[in-house]
């Protein structure tokens, strides 16, 4: 691609005049905005792009030519389940029957979107093995702090002050930094050399300290894609000390089909619908993180709730007649800071209901005959990779893995190539990296999930080129070590972004 | 096999062989017996793509999905966006990728994240704008937990009455957990009352002051002052402005705002129920490393060519764990792209003239409104954008079901008298018209008979 | 190979203090810079506000690692290295030239407390 011509800011391609849109012209134009007192208005119009139709498509079109998609290639990034999502998911999603709704329109008008949301809502629930969920929550970190918040809405119900979270030293950064944000302070659960939780290190924080748990957050896989071999001893130990047991659902993905949060004894648990449910990940969003728990916390899910009715009517006419619907609840005020109440609100409306939408029908077509291949199917791909790669790569745990596996660099380390040399070489073969230097416990941590969605040939041409990268560190190091050559930009200067912030056009400019 | 799934009968042998297991189900021996889930899903059984559309036809049948002739706001509204910008937005590099952490083959997202970092300070005045929020109301409460954080010795962040209730509520819902008082400052006439927050303020102990503009009840508040107040106490000014309106209003930088958060919707995004829209979140230099969420910044790759990368991470949750400035870790990247592309078509004239049109429709609608003999100005003589308070004289949910039933949502009910209306661009004066005819042609007496 | 400098004494989170009368200059030792990489930001307290032994008053931060501020000693700040305020990579450069802050020290026993070279050498080394 050009870069000379098509590397350009939309501000650098803007000329006095020129317009992208166009409105009725015939509207009342009794009232001017210049009736309202000067102290209320800006001093200098804002420096927005001034740009024809074709220059803002052309523009927009050749920035997407330097992304990478699911779309366009072999997307194994680990713990981000980089699953197709399919085209008829937009396709409902861009319905305009959808679109045009506002969301505080009457109940009775919108009952159709109301029946997506709550029948997402109860198949969540059965795929979960919980009672309720709320779809709130707009993505997985803001799921983890809805369900802490839940945790502790119910241990404030009880008259109990629980302060802490178990969390294992191997999870991933946001579930220390959501317990922070809810007020919770952080303990870390030591792991194994396995990568699994200590089990023995558990027992004796809650010999320790048990009173003050409010819960323990785990990811079952776990960081490493290990199952959790003791996970029903840890969460009777949580229980007997009166925690909860929260169960991040990033890697849930792994489990459809085979095993259920809620029959391995979670309380809480949230939900990446961009993840396992196939929505898109929009380069970074948006999201959905459903929230969801078990039997006796219904109560404390935040409003708004779309619940379902039976309302009787007596009509003079037709006699008694039975309405089934669905109604919102708002919630209250003063919920927040009662007992037993929904524990508040966490965002503007619903929640992201165009990605709800997706889900559905993710859940629609592959209906419960082929919903319970995707566990299977994708951790069977990802043992595939392991058993293939170890002799290049090192597996520092063998043994199963679920739908994703860790390496921890290449075998041969002798030349110096890192795991950030494979991954950037990755790219010149037309791969999107893995997941690197995650999880913490490896120094070369390279993570590979490749989803159920990749077929043999892809996996085993990704397999051809790893192995052929693990010979570039030998024979040529300063290759990859060099790498990426292929893309439109080579390596960047991470220190010199952060040392001196430029992040708008006009500091550029400075 | 099922459409998304590749594996014939002979891969999944060659590979189950190479796996050193007999079935896909071996590959879950390490999960105990008692964790197993051995029944079949309670759930649906599979719908061709004929069904399915069937299906979601069925759902939004006039009956079910009623379009009605939106003059509603309260945070959601019914804007204009040229025919470019859905389309551009599905196209699948932006659709079907990641967070951009490999820099060299996520120009695309982190290009545009950079044109839309620009576009939020250039409207709101600020230094520096992150890459986006979920929505307008978690920006709010991220922006409190900011003021809360920053604040040395405080005993409470203030906000404003007048502030949007959904949002407040979610603010409080933040600070209950999170573990600070939101103190609310009580309004007169639809607007802060300044002499309750001048004495709120002169208490001392203020992290912060969170107000919106226009605020809730669509009136045009005058801040004048407020942000020095603030500073003498080292308290933050936080201002939760609607962006559309920031082509004519007084930016959250000219109030002396330190941090501007709101909801991005306005900027063209369909309604879509409430959702996905896109918050967005700007602040001063100073406090840039306070500054919560992704952040793209310039800088050069190693062939000299300038480039665009994810920086000031270690404020982050995967570097700081528990001391991050916030747990978010994505944001609405997809929705930034609308509004970066929208911005890009309107530009500095088709803003402005949206404003304006709104601003017409709406005081337009408000005149006649009044004109009918029905309604009174909620807060007579306060100045206001595009969306008014009128208090009804009678039996206000009959109205609006009359309304409804001839195909007007007739705007949002804020009080057992109080309605409040919204128009934008998209409502024609014969719209208007039609609505204050049907109100005008009303009687309640017929209605319940 | 990281530096030592003689004379200081050192915490186990790699500040050290460098003692002058009833003030104290503290900054991270080369050891820690190493360990950090290139610093893009030195997170500094302002003049007049208290530090406590064992508890952080600011962060450095590298491009991919943040590290907090441990202070060793109790005390006042009484001036800001504000030259880092520009140019972070001043730590890197020179660790031990480039003292973060200056404390006037309220119970200089808590010195005791800290590691003399040798000590830190050990440290180090584990």
């Amino acid at each position: 691609m050009n870069r000379t011509l098509y590397g350009n800011l939309i501000f650098e391609l803007s000329k006095k005049g020129r317009k992208g849109y166009s409105l009725p012209q015939d509207y009342d134009r009794t009232h001017t905005t210049a009736e309202l007192p000067e102290a209320l208005r800006r001093k200098e119009a804002a420096r927005l792009p001034e740009c024809d139709e074709l220059t803002v498509v052309r523009h927009y079109t050749n920035l997407s030519h330097n992304n990478f998609g699911v779309n366009d290639g072999f997307y194994p990034l680990g713990s981000c389940t980089m699953k197709y999502n399919p085209v008829i998911n937009e396709e409902i999603a861009g319905m305009k029957a959808f679109a045009g709704l506002h969301p505080l329109q009457p109940a009775v008008t919108c009952q159709g979107a109301l029946e997506v949301y709550y029948n997402l809502q109860e198949s969540l629930a059965e795929l979960a093995g919980l009672s309720e969920f709320t779809l709130n929550p707009c993505a997985g970190a803001h799921g983890e702090l809805t369900g802490l918040m839940v945790i502790r809405a119910y241990h404030e119900s009880q008259g109990d002050i629980r302060t802490k979270v178990l969390i294992p030293d191997s999870a991933h950064g946001t579930n220390p930094a959501s317990a922070a944000v809810c007020g919770l302070e952080v303990v870390e659960v030591k792991s194994l050399a396995d990568g699994t939780v200590d089990v023995d290190h558990l027992r004796q924080l809650l010999s320790e300290m048990g009173s003050e748990v409010a819960a323990m957050m785990m990811t079952n896989p776990n960081t490493l894609g290990i199952f959790e071999p003791r996970v029903l001893e840890i969460t009777e130990m949580v229980h007997k000390a009166g925690g909860l047991m929260y169960y991040d659902g990033a890697n849930l993905n792994a489990l459809l089909g085979e095993c259920r949060p809620g029959d391995m004894g979670f309380d809480v648990m949230h939900i990446n619908l961009h993840k396992t449910f196939s929505t898109p990940h929009g380069g970074g969003g948006p999201g959905s993180g459903p929230v969801g728990v078990r039997k006796g916390l219904e109560q404390f899910l935040p409003t708004p709730r779309v619940k379902k009715v039976v309302v009787n009517y007596d009509l003079p006419e037709d006699g008694p007649t039975e309405w089934e619907g669905f109604i919102v609840d708002w919630g209250t005020a003063s919920d927040i800071n009662n007992s037993n109440k929904p524990l508040g609100s966490v965002g503007n409306f619903f929640g992201n209901f165009g990605v709800m939408l997706k889900a559905y029908t993710y859940i629609l077509s592959l209906g419960s005959e082929n919903i319970k291949h995707v566990g299977p199917l994708a951790t069977l791909n990802a043992n595939y990779i392991k058993e293939r790669l170890r002799d290049s790569y090192l597996l520092p745990i063998s043994g199963l893995c679920k739908h994703e596996v860790v390496f921890d660099g290449l075998v041969d380390k002798s030349s110096g190539v890192t795991t950030m040399d494979v991954a950037k070489r990755l790219l010149d073969y037309g791969y999107h990296a893995p997941t690197i230097y995650f999880p913490l416990l490896f120094h070369e941590s390279l993570m590979i999930e490749p989803t159920e969605n990749e077929s043999k040939e892809t996996i085993d041409a990704f397999i051809d080129v790893m192995h052929k990268i693990a010979k570039e560190a030998k024979t040529d190091p300063e290759l990859v070590k060099t790498a990426p050559h292929n893309t439109p930009i080579g390596r960047v200067d991470d220190v010199l972004a952060a040392k001196n912030p430029i992040t708008t056009y006009w500091k550029s400019k400075e | 096999m099922f459409k998304y799934f590749p594996h014939t009968e002979e891969d999944l042998q060659e590979m189950l062989k190479a796996a050193g297991a007999k079935s896909v189900h071996d590959l879950f021996d390490d999960v105990p017996e008692a964790a197993r889930f051995k029944r079949e899903y309670e759930l649906p059984e599979a719908l061709s793509e004929t069904d399915l559309r069937l299906f979601f036809e069925q759902l939004t049948a006039p009956d079910n999905a009623m379009q009605l002739v939106c003059f509603a706001g309260a945070g959601c509204y019914d804007h204009y966006a040229p025919s470019v910008v859905q389309n551009l937005i599905q196209r699948s590099e932006f659709l079907t990728s990641y967070t951009p952490y490999q820099a060299e083959i996520s120009q695309g997202t982190l290009h545009y994240i950079f044109e839309y970092q620009s576009m939020i300070a250039e409207l709101t005045g600020m230094d520096i704008a992150n890459a986006s929020m979920y929505d307008g109301a978690t920006a709010t409460a991220e922006a409190a937990m900011m003021a809360w954080g920053n604040a040395k010795k405080a005993n409470c962040v203030l906000m404003s009455e007048t502030v949007d209730p959904k949002v407040r509520r979610v603010v409080e819902t933040y600070a209950h957990f999170h573990g600070f008082p939101i103190k609310l400052v009580p309004a007169v006439n639809g607007v802060l009352d300044r002499s309750a927050l001048d004495k709120e303020i002169a208490e001392g102990g203020v992290a912060g002051l969170i107000v919106q503009q226009p605020n809730y009840y669509g009136i045009v508040e005058n801040y004048t002052g407020i942000a020095d107040a603030l500073h003498e106490q080292k308290g933050i000014f936080v201002v939760n402005a609607n962006p559309s309106d920031l082509a004519i209003l007084k930016t959250p930088a000219e109030w002396g705002a330190d941090v501007a958060v709101g909801e991005g919707q306005s900027l063209g995004i369909p309604m879509t129920f409430g959702g996905p829209g896109v918050g967005y979140m700007a602040c001063t230099e100073k406090l840039m490393r306070k500054l919560p969420g992704r952040i793209v910044g310039q800088t050069l790759d190693n062939r000299g060519q300038r480039a665009f990368v994810l920086t000031l991470q270690a404020r982050e949750q995967h570097i700081r764990r528990q001391k991050a400035t916030s747990n978010i870790c994505s944001n609405q990247s997809l929705m930034a792209l609308y509004v970066t592309i929208y911005l890009s078509l309107m530009g500095k004239e088709g803003l402005r003239e949206v404003a304006e049109m709104s601003y017409a429709g709406a005081h337009s609608l408000r005149d006649k409104l009044i004109a009918t003999g029905k309604f009174k100005d909620t807060f007579p003589g306060q100045p206001f954008f595009n969306e008014f308070c009128v208090d009804y004289e009678g039996d206000l949910e009959a109205l609006l079901d009359e309304c409804t039933a001839n195909g007007y949502l007739a705007g949002v009910q804020v009080g057992e008298k109080t309605l409040m209306l919204a128009v934008t661009e998209q409502r024609s004066t014969e719209e208007i018209d039609e609505l204050v005819e049907i109100i005008q042609q009303f009687k309640e007496e017929e209605a319940k008979a | 190979m990281a530096k030592f400098e003689e004379g200081l004494r050192y915490s186990e989170s790699h500040e050290y203090i460098r003692v002058e009368g009833e003030y104290g200059y503290i900054g991270i030792s080369d050891y820690a810079q190493h360990a950090l990489g290139n610093v893009v930001y030195v997170d500094m307290p302002e003049v007049d506000d208290e530090v406590t032994a064992g508890e952080e008053f600011g962060a450095v931060e590298s491009v991919k690692a943040a590290s907090d501020l441990i202070s060793p000693v109790s005390g006042t700040v009484v001036e800001v290295n504000e030259a880092l305020e520009d140019q972070p990579e001043l730590l890197n450069e020179d660790a031990f030239a480039n003292w973060i802050i200056k404390v006037q020290l309220s119970d200089p026993s808590e010195l005791d407390a800290l590691m003399d070279v040798e000590a830190y050498k050990e440290h180090c080394k584990e």
